[in-house]
């Protein structure tokens, strides 16, 4: 058997290959650093492949247009890096409370505010707590290499038109710029007739559709809301994670992303040095993998959280094992860049307890 | 032997329902030219209605048309979305001054610079009317408004705006034109400019935009009869009726 | 030829802008309530035979509460 053909790629590249691959029809973006790769190649790339890119006149516009063109049923994306991401959150809350399946993806930098140019995860509470309003849950996806990066980015239109809901593939700045090789892969039996049967294409025939989020009738409202909490119970369905050396480990670290996998590294010399350390890498930030979390909790392990932020990954952690355990944290300041000798001596105390 | 036939034909894709507009108000008209204009025209199967944030929030109830929902101000955007996602059907917008020339200035802008294929529906009533008559960017100067309640100054809050006028002086534009409903001169060519945006958008040759001049007795404080008559004598004064950019016009000589 | 005008009653907002525009100035409000409590507008029925069908009222009319028929000579005679 032939070897596959790699490409060596930065993330933002396998997002946007990822996409088309998908099926991407449309594109609606705006520049801002870090990934700004992102709109510059599909610029060319997805008229090319026979959809439609627009640069839109801000990051709610895009949001917007997004909305739009997901409702027709269509499969289409928007990217941002978190100060466009926090513009984006009306039309978020909009998409979820209509039950439109539009992918949004994050490349989070620093925040808050203007913050840097640089990764972190700071982002998170927006996008797994919801950074717009009302009660509603974005189903969140967190690569944590650039091949990951590509698979997620197809994965999350699967899982927007299965659940009729928005989906973030939540990367960050180092995962955006990194260069990896990347098998690329086509998803087969996509289905032609995605979206048809509920998507806006003029009443021709049959019954207009309505998409909206406005319920004013009595009780109206209060059904949707649950309507919409059940969906996002039976998310549950999808809860993925990495989990690395954790069945002897004493001490087992949670991180996500591009945090998790340079802890990897770091656990891998730990190792080496005989210490039991594991890790459990969330992929699906929401769903959160509480349950594999509190089996570990219950089997007597000790947890450590190490996210690029000030404590956010960590609260889900503590709630996840909180009858039975309780997670120590280590900050890595966003505006400084990780590497696997940061993570060396905190890992070894909370080893030590 | 004499027939008797019906002068008044509402066209099918205008529900029977009962709106909850004020006594007077001028959307029923403007939302009857536009189910007038896409009957005439053959499209009703192919169109599909962005609705926006105002008193025309319900317009969906009133137009039988496939239908969104969209945020404030960003149906522009959202239209943008749905006419790139669905090239061929029909794709309009229905706002009101707050959505179109406030927050959503951006929006309609870059939606008429970029020339999108969609036609715009400006109901311009110089005041916030939802959500109780707060001021708007169209609320002419001394206009008493809950948040002018002194009447608008130029000092503190700049002069209303003509968005025809700008929106015509956009590269996208194909058609841009002021109209009003407040007699039936006037209705009549509504009906011909509303119909015009639509035919426009069939032809793909850019954005298309009508400003429908319209009243809020409630929350001008007035009767209806009083509210229709300040259309005529404080209203088109400062937003004068006409054709502002029509790029199929021939030229006259 | 004779036209005449009806009122669905249930819609009318009372708004009188029919009122407004008639061109034999025979629409009037009347004294009754509708269900939901706006005054609605009438032609006298003496005066219905002055209705000429042009149909302005209902061009007018924001809810399309109104209307409009007259009579034509039908075709005399089979071919």
């Amino acid at each position: 058997m032939s070897t596959p053909k790699r490409i060596f790629i930065k993330g933002n590249e396998a997002i946007s290959r990822g996409a088309l691959a998908a099926g991407m029809k449309c594109f609606f973006g705006y520049p801002i650093t870090p990934q700004n790769d992102i709109p510059e190649f599909l610029s060319q790339a997805l008229p090319d492949a026979g959809g439609e890119f627009v640069q839109a006149e801000s990051e709610v516009a895009a949001a917007n247009m997004l909305m739009g063109a997901a409702a027709c049923g269509i499969r289409a994306m928007t990217s941002s890096s978190s100060p466009g991401m926090s513009l984006k959150q009306e039309a978020i809350s909009y998409m979820a409370g209509s039950e439109i399946p539009g992918v949004l993806v994050n490349v989070s930098r620093g925040g808050p505010g203007l913050g840097d140019i640089g990764p972190s995860q700071g982002d998170y509470f927006q996008a797994v707590k919801g950074g717009g309003h009302g009660d509603y849950h974005l189903l969140v996806l967190a690569p944590g290499t650039v091949q990951e990066a590509y698979d997620l980015t197809i994965k999350a239109f699967d899982l927007a038109f299965k659940y009729k809901n928005p989906v973030m593939v939540l990367a960050d700045a180092i995962i955006g710029q990194m260069k990896e090789p990347v098998v690329p892969w086509v998803p087969e039996n996509l289905d032609p007739n995605e979206g048809q049967d509920w998507g806006l294409q003029g009443a021709k025939g049959r019954d207009p559709r309505l998409i909206k989020s406005l319920f004013l009738d009595d009780g109206a409202l209060a059904g949707q809301n649950l309507k919409l909490q059940a969906k996002y119970q039976s998310m549950r369905a999808e809860v993925d994670q990495e989990l690395f050396l954790t069945d002897d480990a004493e001490l087992i670290v949670v991180a996500f992303g591009s945090i998790g996998r340079i802890v990897k590294s770091t656990i891998r010399k730990l190792r080496a040095q005989g210490k039991k350390v594991g890790l459990v890498r969330p992929i699906t930030l929401f769903p959160f993998p509480s349950e594999v979390l509190l089996k570990l909790a219950k089997e007597g392990k000790r947890f450590l959280t190490i996210e690029h932020n000030m404590g956010q990954m960590v609260e889900d952690v503590r709630l996840s094992i909180r009858t039975v355990a309780d997670s120590a944290f280590h900050c890595q300041l966003p505006g400084n860049l990780p590497t696997p000798d940061d993570f060396e001596e905190p890992i070894l105390k909370a080893l030590e307890g | 032997m004499t027939q008797e036939i019906r002068v008044t034909n509402y066209p099918e894709v205008l529900t029977d329902r009962p709106s909850h507009y004020c006594p007077g108000c001028h959307h029923g008209t403007a939302h009857r030219l536009v189910a007038e204009a896409i009957t005439d025209l053959g499209l009703v199967d192919k169109t599909i209605l962005i609705g926006s944030i105002g008193c025309s929030v319900f317009i969906y109830n009133y137009l039988s048309l496939d239908a969104i929902e969209s945020p404030h101000g960003r149906a522009p955007a959202v239209a943008t979305g749905v006419k790139r996602a669905r090239p061929d059907k029909i794709v309009f917008t229905y706002q009101g001054d707050g959505d179109l020339a406030s927050i959503g200035m951006a929006e309609i802008m870059h939606c008429a610079n970029r020339g999108e294929n969609i036609t715009t529906i400006f109901v311009n009533n110089t005041v916030y009317g939802m959500t109780g008559g707060q001021m708007a960017p169209t609320t002419l100067v001394g206009q008493k408004t809950t948040t002018c309640p002194g009447g608008r100054c130029r000092e503190n809050e700049g002069m209303p705006i003509r968005m025809t006028e700008i929106i015509a002086s956009l590269g996208g534009v194909a058609f841009a034109e002021r109209v009003a409903v407040n007699n039936v001169k006037n209705i009549m060519k509504a009906k011909k400019a509303v119909a015009k945006a639509f035919e426009y958008q069939t032809k793909e040759i850019g954005f298309s935009f009508v400003e429908v001049l319209a009243t809020c007795p409630t929350n001008w404080r007035m009767t209806p009869l009083q509210a229709n008559k300040r259309v005529e004598t404080e209203m088109i004064p400062y937003f004068p009726l006409g054709n502002y950019k029509d790029v199929l016009a021939k030229e006259e000589k | 030829m004779p036209s005449r005008v009806e009122f669905r009653e249930d819609r009318c907002k009372g708004c009188l802008l029919c009122t407004e525009v008639c061109p034999t100035g025979i629409i009037q409000q009347s004294s009754r309530f509708n269900q939901k409590g706006y005054k609605v507008t009438e032609i006298a029925p003496d005066r219905m035979n002055e209705c000429k069908g042009c149909a302005f009222c209902a061009m007018m009319c924001p809810d399309y509460a109104i209307n409009v028929f007259t009579t034509k000579q039908a075709k005399g005679g089979k071919k």
